[in-house]
């Protein structure tokens, strides 16, 4: 959680990450930070996640976020 | 010979009448149907009586909104796309450099336009569309306008803080087209699929390619970019042939695997411009669409398109991609420090210049900054030519290509925007704590890195909160760091080449 936080921080540092659970929908993480933000899960988190993932659904919140890395950790 | 795009519209609109011309998710437009919503639009423009003067468009990007913008052709003035998601100050010093004749919003934005508190009539658009045609009135504009009256006005970041706003001429776009047919022709089956806001000038592709071909522009919704198996769909769901995007956008689809799932269809054309291309992510487009053709072009607001260069071999990854070779009528010359003209097979890099059709008229208002950056030149054919100093350093490479190298001055290009440094610098110091500020850009994190000093040490959240009322979202650092003390060169000025070691040494963590 808190390297996905640190993560987060770097790409946008003025997001509220603890509240927000629309951050796709309401652009709060452009398209190109998703690019970013997918990038890094895959090189600090070790977590490479596929292309059919990658849904606003997936990323609307750090709480969403986890599910999903999560999930594909168990996947793997 | 053509002076005005509206003229392409007309002659198109009558050999493809039911075609779509325009269309998004949420709506449609044929050639009939953009004429008369345009004619409708431009007759209550016209009333104006403000020929070449700029009206505001206030919209979300829609084809609504490119039909807006031939509206206010129609009335004989040029548009200016204002982005409804920049910060209110941005908007209203834009609009106080402007100053337009008028402004066209939406349902959206209309409420937020009433805060601007203009002297212009607001409009809005589906007012607009069921106005009368007045035939004569705009028949009488037509007569009026040469092909060197302005186009449009887009505003781009401006070092000092104030965004500057860039005339452009019809006979940028209808040179432009002219080539196309030659190099790049259309047909009508052919669909475009926008990515760019229309405030981009690369836009100009896609509102008026379709006018000159009777092919259709169909915009995807930004939205689709976030998630690469929806845009691939949504590229072959609308039959796309071609796209004109910024490299950030092409980057998305190969860095997050977008055609593992599906690939599209369609694709013939792939041109791509705003900034560097990086060849590893492009290679990842080639190896599954090898049969498209890959066009890097180059370009500025101030020059749209002007040069260009088709792929015609393979490029290893860490290989760079020339631009290439100056489009129809534009000329490309490179000067190198002592001003003396670079020959194709000299390896000098200089400064590259742009001349010929693709240039601007200038910077809206602004006569000083006009004679800084467009400045007359000695040719061969004159002795006196205008070209545009682009700032741009470049050089040619053995097959005569040009090759760009980077900036001279401290302007980026971060997912396709292009910045200067300068105007988040403007804005930060306007926090009264702030005693000095430096933006530096780390270019192989895509991040801005702000690094001030302060009479009291200050939080990262007090600055940014500070300067996103000034700065639009794609110009705010990741990384706002506090020095007790600026580190200086042997000048005085702020070493910015130090700042970004001194940052690249703390392992690119806040110091």
């Amino acid at each position: 959680m808190d390297e996905l936080l640190e993560i987060l921080n770097d790409i946008n540092p003025d997001a509220d990450y603890e509240t927000n659970e629309h951050l796709v929908d309401d652009e709060i993480l452009t398209s190109f930070e998703l690019v970013m933000l997918v990038t890094q899960i895959r090189d600090v988190l070790d977590v490479s996640i596929p292309s059919e993932a990658i849904i606003p659904e997936n990323f609307n919140s750090v709480k969403a976020m986890m599910r999903l890395i999560g999930r594909l950790k168990e996947d793997e | 010979m053509k002076k005005n795009v509206l003229e392409f519209l007309e002659e198109t609109a009558v050999s493809y009448p039911d075609r779509c011309v325009y269309s998004d998710p949420e709506r449609t437009y044929t050639f009939t149907e953009a004429v008369r919503t345009a004619r409708a639009i431009g007759s209550r423009i016209g009333s104006l009586k403000a020929s070449g003067r700029p009206v505001a468009v206030f919209m979300e990007k829609s084809a609504s909104m490119a039909v807006a913008i031939l509206g206010v052709l129609y009335g004989g003035c040029c548009y200016c796309p204002i982005d409804t998601s920049m910060p209110e100050q941005r908007i209203r010093t834009i609009l106080s450099v402007l100053d337009p004749v008028a402004m066209v919003t939406e349902q959206d934005s209309r409420y937020l336009a009433e805060h601007f508190d203009l002297k212009c009539p607001v409009w809005d658009f589906d007012e607009l569309s069921g106005m009368p045609e007045d035939t004569e009135l705009l028949a009488r504009i037509r007569n009026g306008l040469s092909e060197m009256d302005p186009l449009y006005i887009l505003f781009t970041s401006g070092s000092t803080g104030v965004p500057k706003g860039v005339a452009g001429c019809h006979r940028m776009i209808l040179n432009n087209l002219c080539w196309l047919e030659k190099e790049f022709p259309y047909e009508p089956e052919d669909v475009l699929g926008s990515q760019v806001p229309f405030h981009f000038v690369i836009s100009l592709h896609d509102i008026f390619v379709p006018l000159r071909f009777g092919c259709s522009t169909f915009v995807i919704p930004q939205e689709y970019f976030s998630s690469p198996a929806r845009l691939v769909n949504c590229l072959n769901s609308n039959r796309i042939t071609s796209i004109f995007w910024v490299p950030s956008a092409l980057t998305v689809v190969s860095r997050l695997n977008g055609f593992d799932t599906q690939l599209p269809a369609f694709l013939r054309y792939i041109f791509f411009i705003g900034e560097v291309m990086p060849v590893r992510y492009l290679n990842y487009w080639r190896r599954y669409l090898p049969d498209a053709r890959y066009v890097n072009m180059y370009g500025s607001t101030e020059t749209h398109v002007s040069m260009f260069f088709e792929l015609c071999r393979d490029f290893a990854d860490d290989e760079r991609l020339p631009i290439g070779r100056a489009c129809g009528n534009v000329k490309a010359v490179i000067l190198d420090d002592g001003g003396r003209p670079v020959e194709p097979g000299e390896e000098t890099e200089g400064e590259l210049y742009i001349g010929g059709a693709a240039l601007s008229l200038g910077y809206y208002k602004d006569p000083e900054k006009t004679k800084d950056r467009f400045i007359c030149l000695k040719t061969a054919s004159s002795e006196q030519e205008r070209f545009y100093r682009t700032g741009d350093i470049a050089s040619y490479d053995s097959d005569g290509n040009i090759v760009y190298h980077g900036r001279k001055d401290f302007q980026i290009k971060r997912m396709g925007y292009r910045i200067e440094l300068g105007e988040i610098e403007a804005a930060a110091a306007l926090i009264p704590e702030i005693s000095e500020c430096v933006c530096v850009y780390d270019e192989d994190r895509q991040m801005i890195l702000m690094l001030y000093t302060a009479a009291e040490k200050i939080d990262s959240k007090t600055v940014s909160s500070g300067i996103s009322t000034r700065i639009p979202r794609y110009m705010m650092p990741n990384r706002y760091i506090y020095l007790e003390q600026m580190p200086k060169n042997a000048n005085g000025k702020a070493d910015r080449r130090g700042l970004k070691e001194l940052y690249a040494r703390s392992g690119n963590r806040q110091t």
